[in-house]
């Protein structure tokens, strides 16, 4: 396998050449973090486009008339609780009670069902009032912006619920936990997304 | 957490690379978890409620100070729930974190400044001298 000569014994050497065993999983977390760098990416560009049309109101409302801001704030309550609610069912993970962990993912998914059904509640209402995504180049930027994160909870959703499910079936094994770890950072990392949401778009919005 | 030895050069007969199972996202603890949530809200009330209230007269000033309470809560976030610290993986995922930063930097600041002045200089002659 290693086909280099044998380093002289004070010469520092850079490389790691020969294969060695890794345990299995052992850089799932790092690669995670890199999709999430990748996914904060994308954030950035919706954000860069909020922050450049989010005043292109083409003669319709603007955040101004649209915006409740104490829908906002429930809203917002409902991510933060869903935060602390899944570090409890990390912490049950450390602990090894499968039942409190089960309950705390279940706590979780339901704030962020509520969080979701706000955010659509909020969409439709705004869709009625006729201000949809297609009426001007500040509503189609807040539709994909705050509809990407929205959709990324719900793709969270998604993976709670096949994890809980995974749980159930197998209980707290190496993997579950690999796996739950990676969804830990996934719903925290969206709830970092969210109070650049609620600033950037909301409340400056509110205030421009 | 991490298990690994701190030598920034590993030689090629150190196979030994101590990757501890579950990764570097070190568990945190339920007094860490109180900590964050209850900072959160403390962050995120103020800032709901001077917009709501309007009680600083001057909207810039109410605008710097709710930017100031969210760039405070995205770290407190970042340390008390996604558990970042230096060392976790040897670093790497704190390098991640600042490579991101900078590009979302350029992204966002850049946009917003080429565009501002993109709009200025598109803006018809009249207009101009209107502001």
């Amino acid at each position: 396998m290693s086909t280099q000569t044998p380093p002289a014994a004070h010469a520092p050497v850079y490389y790691e050449l020969d294969e060695h065993p890794h345990a299995p999983g052992a850089s799932t977390m790092l690669g995670f973090w890199l999709y999430l760098m990748s996914d904060c990416l994308i954030f950035a560009m919706l954000f860069a486009a909020y922050g450049v049309y989010g005043g292109s109101f083409a003669g319709g409302p603007g955040p101004r008339e649209l915006f409740d801001l104490s829908l906002v704030a429930v809203n917002t309550a409902m991510l933060l609780l869903s935060s602390i609610t899944y570090g409890f069912a990390m912490i049950a993970i450390d602990e090894k009670r499968q039942k409190a962990v089960l309950g705390w993912l279940a706590v979780t998914a339901l704030f962020g069902a509520a969080f979701l059904c706000i955010e659509l509640y909020e969409f439709n209402h705004l869709i009625h009032e006729g201000a949809g995504p297609t009426r001007s180049a500040f509503l189609s930027s807040f539709f994909l912006l705050v509809g990407t994160h929205g959709l990324h909870v719900t793709f969270g959703m998604i993976w709670l619920a096949v994890l809980m499910v995974q749980v159930v079936r197998r209980g707290l094994i190496a993997d579950n936990v690999r796996r739950l770890q990676c969804l830990s950072m996934f719903w925290h990392f969206l709830d970092v997304v969210w109070i650049g949401v609620f600033t950037f778009v909301y409340l400056l919005g509110v205030l421009r | 957490m991490s298990a690994r030895n701190d030598t920034p050069f590993h030689g090629a007969d150190d196979h030994q690379h101590g990757h501890d199972a579950h990764g570097g996202a070190a568990h945190g603890t339920r007094r860490g978890y109180v900590i964050g949530f209850v900072l959160s809200v403390l962050l995120t009330a103020p800032a709901f409620a001077l917009v709501m209230t309007g009680v600083i007269a001057d909207p810039r000033i109410t605008a710097g100070i709710v930017t100031v309470l969210a760039a405070v809560q995205i770290v407190v976030h970042m340390v008390y729930f996604l558990h970042m610290n230096s060392k976790s993986e040897s670093g790497w995922t704190l390098m991640a974190l600042i490579f991101t930063a900078i590009i979302v930097l350029i992204a966002i600041a850049g946009s917003l400044w080429v565009m501002f002045n993109m709009n200025l200089n598109m803006m018809p002659k009249g207009m101009m001298d209107a502001m």
